[in-house]
């Protein structure tokens, strides 16, 4: 058994002056705070990565920095999906009795650390060295890719994918903390600029600055319990070009090894916290998750059942595409989000009901599934 | 494994594995089957008959070298013999059309361009 026992996030956007670890030094000095824990109770350091600090041992340069000496630590690199392969791995750590709380960090200057063309150029490296990368692929022109086939066998239209930037806008704009406050409508997000057919300026998610946090414990330190119910994930492939499919992919694998350990199924979800580097990518896996039929997931976010009072809430922080993107921070953010609604400290975006909550990360394209099912304990 | 002249090392041709033991067919090239394990492969040069599975217009470029090459196009193209490759291609190409592959310069390398047929 675990528990997330606390949290700890920084706004997301610029954070000119700092650097990777200051970016993780804040979100852990929050988590920390949050737990009511102290240093020396934690025994146990997970971190993502970093393009701006690359490092061979980024969680012992982080634990020597931030004044800890834990009984194990290490980093973690699934690209999008490390933020809940790491909240897995400190379950199971937790679980297996290894440590009893462990830090789970991760943050990056992404956005004043790196030129934008940097940023774009390293990322497309997750792309095959030799039969992809020389073709001068971007990770949206993968996932332009991915868009086109799949809007193709399920009839899903660009204005489709453009209400589910302006639902995670619109969440964004309730959020002192997210990149982007101002809403947008449908007509804005046809009108920004092609980056990638059919994906466009607005469909894509923001380079940012920030750093999230959280805490996995063996045990409650309040009487905020969410504990943990089970995890699962699912690794089909790295490169797009190698895919079993671009209609199938890992997260409804996934997502099923996880409802087998947790024995909580879609019909039990009051939440949900979904990967949305693009709107095709939130599109798909909502509908492989089974939180929508296919093709209709834009539909339903259009029809309101994604938003704060709607039957499924979904990333009421504003996601990837308007919170912000700060690496392999970056779906931590839907984490801590989700442990703020699930125990009612979510202030003015403040959801009825979020006591069972599905979180999905994905990594690489479409490569790397992490599921993840939450529960609040009474 | 003999040496590899395709166009991943400037020689225009596409090149493919098959495994002699199961018989299976793929793309990126290796010194065994990614199936069942037998390091008894062959490579074979595809005939670049192939359609389009999928196609995205690059407008946002990479590198700061590809930035007078914007738009292109990057499709994947499902291949007569049984494997799926990137390439380039015309700036209309559609998902269901039908492509023969040649060879284009791009900034400084050789890549595979599908060319409606």
């Amino acid at each position: 058994m675990s528990f997330i026992t606390g949290v700890g996030l920084t706004s997301y956007g610029r954070h000119d002056g700092q650097n990777t670890v200051d970016l993780m030094s804040r979100a852990a000095e929050a988590a920390l705070a949050d737990t009511g824990l102290v240093r020396r109770d934690i025994d146990g350091v997970l971190c993502g990565y970093s393009t701006t600090m690359p490092h061979l041992m980024l969680a012992t340069v982080f634990a020597e920095h931030f004044g800890l000496q834990p009984a194990y630590a290490h980093a973690v690199q699934v690209g999008g999906a490390t933020g809940l392969a790491m909240a897995m791995l400190a379950h199971e750590l937790v679980d297996a009795g290894v440590v009893r709380n462990v830090l789970v960090v991760a943050g990056e200057n992404r956005l004043t650390g790196q030129s934008r063309d940097a940023s774009v150029q390293a990322l497309a490296q997750v792309g095959h060295p030799d039969y992809e990368v020389p073709l001068g692929p971007t990770i949206p022109a993968y996932y332009g890719l991915v868009a086109s086939r799949y809007m193709h066998e399920f009839g899903i239209t660009e204005q489709d994918l453009a209400e589910l930037a302006v639902l995670m806008r619109a969440h964004a704009a309730t959020h002192p903390g997210a990149q982007f406050h101002d809403r947008i409508t449908v007509a804005d997000v046809m009108a920004s600029r092609a980056i990638a057919t059919p994906l466009k300026l607005l469909d894509c998610c923001p380079v940012s600055d920030g750093g999230a946090a959280f805490i996995v414990s063996r045990d409650p330190t309040s009487d905020r319990r969410v504990r943990v119910r089970g995890c699962g994930q699912a690794h089909t492939h790295q490169h797009i070009t190698a895919a079993p499919s671009l209609t199938h992919f890992g997260a409804a694998p996934a997502f099923a090894r996880a409802r087998q350990a947790s024995g909580v199924g879609v019909a039990d979800l009051k939440y949900a916290a979904v990967y949305d580097s693009f709107t095709i990518t939130l599109a798909i896996l909502l509908e492989e998750l089974g939180l929508a039929r296919r093709g209709e997931a834009c539909a339903r976010a259009r029809h309101g059942e994604f938003g704060r009072d709607g039957a499924l809430p979904l990333n009421t922080h504003g996601g990837l595409l308007s919170y912000g993107h700060c690496g392999s921070g970056g779906a931590l953010a839907h984490l801590v989000e989700t442990q703020l609604q699930m125990t009612g400290r979510a202030q003015n975006r403040q959801v009825k009901d979020a006591s069972v909550a599905l979180l999905h990360g994905d990594g690489g394209v479409m490569s790397s599934h992490v599921s993840m099912i939450l529960e609040r304990v009474r | 494994m003999s040496e590899i002249a395709d166009w991943t090392t400037g020689t225009e041709a596409l090149l493919y594995q098959r495994c002699r033991s199961c018989k299976s067919v793929w793309y990126f090239r290796r010194g065994f089957c990614p199936s069942c394990g037998a390091a008894d492969v062959e490579a074979l040069t595809s005939k670049g008959r192939g359609v389009v599975h999928a196609v995205t217009l690059v407008c946002r470029p990479a590198t700061a070298e590809a930035r007078a090459h914007v738009p292109f196009t990057i499709a994947l193209v499902d291949l007569a013999e049984g494997f799926r490759a990137m390439a380039h291609g015309d700036r209309d190409l559609k998902i269901g059309d039908n492509v023969t592959l040649r060879f284009e310069k791009f900034i400084d390398r050789l890549v595979p361009f599908a060319e409606k047929s």
